[in-house]
């Protein structure tokens, strides 16, 4: 799950990592309130998406930049009225852009230089990672793949926690002053403490900053959180925006099912992550396009079924549905049943291809041959998948 | 043979009495499969029956073992209480403990690998399918089951698979029964970003295991535990090997349905780690309907017979 940088900061505050003042609000007759909370100086107006690329972003009217510098309130509050319920286009949010539903303003900060730190899990050793970098405020893939050497991680053992050494050592590479050290190794602390306490996925201050009076503090703050730790933390569920999901999603998360919204027009309604993922594959691998991932699950119900039906055709590119399941322990009558109810009821008028395998399967077929719909049966994956990319093109 | 279990291993079973736990449980004993004890804490000296079993039921996993000599643990408890289940399995000092559960936070896992290095317990999972070492009957039964695998798809036989995806195993293991290739055992090793055995683990199994005269190695986006495996099977592992790899379609960014299956970079991407396998000799399935001719062609260039 992710949360807005505001949200973030909030976080920073209570962990004790520092970051320039700000305040956010959704309301544009709060925008100077807002800006008068802040002090005297600089304001940064930054359009609170989920997604990265905001400062180079272009908002549809073609007003430029999702994060602005303003010398005066008047600039910064003209900025903000521009930026508020327009939609933004950056390299992370696809051609459609996102809604700018709130604005953050912070104080500008005096930055003496930039520098990468974020903490996130390492796959290959199952332990939590810190990356820290001297190139801050860059693409940190393109600062991998370039300087890997102005890289720094330390990997750290569950069981004893972030060590004292493995702090100096980070501190140390990143060249920081005996000042700059100290504070930096206490915001190095507080961020693995939230790491850990929070749950959280991935935590990445881009850039971190030293300023002139050698504090060190955190200009900007990604953080995504452990879906599955979610239950213990209502706190950050209260977090959630919804206005940043698709609504399909959305409607799919409330029935239990796992959906993700694609751009192409063949429909996939699959059981499990691994046969939904290859189905969109070979979708692809026969020259259609997957519109969905949709995994309805080992033990889905009739009613999961019809509601998956109807998320699929809400999608308005979807052209055409593959419905590929692999029965194991799931009855495919209980699928085929599901199906026939479903088309009844939403009176589906594009083509259906149905590829039933597994447990109770005669019974299945038997179903879907009976039920006088207009469905066409695929005998394994290959040629259920051939068959729908024919009918859609 | 067969690896990590057989149809002799004694199972016991945590979360016995919930209702996911007692439908698959059932299943396993209809399969033929030793389920002699289950686990739930405040239930000891209560019965699971089915089918003319009896199962007594234990507090502790400890107890459990003391009393029906169990090597094995299938954990079915809630995710608020897996990784409790894990450790309890390697206190009492198993010999392998097989967690189904799905939705384990990942600081969890990450504190019980740590604390299960150096010890004797294996884990394989969590959110898996668990493992089936097919028996010699009707439907493959009489063989070890453990999770919530369908035992009647497989056929005994010499095919190793092992997988992240328990559909995508079931759709290999379905293609090589069909064409009346068995299998010696199935692994699901889980789609977690953090598991207990990798797909390397699993291989180098199979590969030491003389009635393993093939693999299926079933992988998706996220990770680099496939890139591992192949490099390893192409320095080391003679027997045939067909690989799949799933998620070529997925957005970057976005995790599909498996908390692990997630496009980070440009190593773990579906294109990347099919370049490797490759690479590495290993015959790509070019569609999951593919797999087990993706064998057949591996094994058949290497001339070894796999039924």
């Amino acid at each position: 799950m992710n949360i807005h940088e505001y949200q973030a900061k909030q976080l920073f505050e209570e962990y004790g990592i520092p970051c320039p003042k700000g305040a956010a609000t959704s309301s544009s007759d709060e925008f100077g309130t807002c800006i008068d909370s802040l002090g005297e100086g600089l304001v940064v107006v930054k359009s609170q998406i989920h997604a990265g690329g905001r400062g180079k972003g272009t908002f549809t009217d073609g007003f430029q930049g999702g994060v602005k510098l303003a010398k005066t309130k008047e600039e910064a509050l003209d900025y903000a009225n521009k930026m508020l319920g327009n939609t933004l286009v950056t390299i992370q949010t696809g051609e459609a852009g996102r809604k700018v539903q709130t604005i953050y303003f912070t104080e500008g900060a005096d930055i003496k230089k930039e520098y990468y730190l974020a903490v996130l899990l390492d796959r290959a050793s199952s332990r939590p990672v810190i990356v820290a970098s001297t190139e801050g405020g860059m693409d940190i893939e393109a600062v991998a793949e370039n300087t890997p050497e102005k890289i720094f991680k330390v990997f750290i053992d569950p069981g004893y926690g972030l060590a004292d050494f493995q702090v100096r050592e980070l501190v140390t590479k990143l060249g920081l002053s005996k000042l700059e050290s100290k504070n930096a190794a206490k915001l190095i602390r507080n961020l693995y403490t939230m790491y850990c306490e929070k749950d959280a996925d991935m935590i990445e201050i881009n850039p971190l900053i030293t300023t002139e009076s050698e504090e060190v503090m955190a200009l900007d703050a990604k953080v995504s959180f452990d879906s599955n730790a979610l239950y213990r933390h209502p706190e950050i569920v209260a977090l959630r925006d919804l206005n940043e999901e698709d609504p399909k999603e959305i409607e799919a998360s409330k029935a239990d099912l796992s959906y993700i919204a694609l751009d192409g027009s063949i429909a996939c309604l699959v059981n499990g992550a691994g046969l939904a993922m290859s189905t969109m594959d070979i979708i692809q691998h026969f020259g259609g396009s997957p519109a969905n991932f949709l995994d309805v699950g080992g033990g889905a119900t009739r009613e999961q079924v019809v509601a998956a039906f109807k998320i699929i055709l809400g999608d308005a590119n979807v052209k055409g549905i593959f419905v590929n399941i692999f029965g194991g322990i799931m009855d495919c009558d209980v699928i085929a049943h599901g199906i026939v109810e479903a088309v009844k009821e939403v009176g589906l008028e594009l083509p259906l291809v149905v590829r039933l395998e597994g447990n109770n399967v005669v019974a299945g077929k038997k179903t879907l041959d009976g039920s006088g719909l207009t469905i066409v049966s695929g005998d394994s994956m290959a040629d259920a998948a051939q068959k729908i990319a024919n009918l859609v093109k | 043979m067969s690896i990590l279990i057989t149809p002799e291993t004694k199972i016991m079973i945590q979360g016995i009495t919930g209702e996911f736990g007692a439908r698959h449980a059932r299943l396993s004993i209809e399969y033929g499969t030793a389920v002699v004890a289950g686990v739930t804490p405040g239930k000891g000296g209560q019965t699971f029956e089915h089918a003319g079993v009896e199962v007594p039921i234990f507090n502790t996993v400890a107890e459990a073992a003391a009393a029906t000599g169990a090597t094995v643990s299938a954990i079915f408890v809630p995710p608020p209480f897996a990784a409790d289940a894990v450790l309890e399995c390697v206190d009492a000092e198993l010999d392998l403990a097989v967690a189904i559960t799905e939705g384990i936070p990942v600081r969890d896992m990450v504190r019980v690998k740590r604390a299960m290095q150096g010890s004797k317990t294996r884990l394989v999972g969590p959110n898996c399918p668990g493992l089936v070492s097919p028996g010699e009957g009707e439907d493959s039964k009489g063989g070890c089951r453990i999770g919530i695998a369908p035992g009647y798809i497989h056929k005994k036989g010499h095919v190793g698979v092992v997988s992240r995806s328990g559909t995508l195993t079931y759709e290999a293991v379905y293609q090589l029964t069909v064409k009346d290739i068995g299998q010696s055992t199935c692994v699901g090793i889980g789609g977690d970003p953090v598991n207990g055995t990798s797909h390397l683990d699993v291989i180098k199994l199979f590969n030491e295991d003389p009635d393993t005269h093939g693999i299926i190695l079933i992988g998706e986006i996220g990770g680099s535990a496939e890139v591992e495996a192949a490099r390893w099977i192409a320095e080391n592992c003679d027997k045939p090997v067909a690989g799949f790899i799933a998620g070529a379609t997925a957005p970057p960014g976005r995790r599909m349905g498996h908390a692990g299956a997630i496009v980070g970079g440009a190593e773990d991407t579906a294109a990347a780690k099919i370049k490797v396998f490759e690479e590495c000799g290993i015959e790509v399935a070019v569609t999951p309907s593919d797999m087990a001719d993706a064998l057949l062609r591996s094994a058949e260039k290497k001339g070894v017979t796999l039924s």
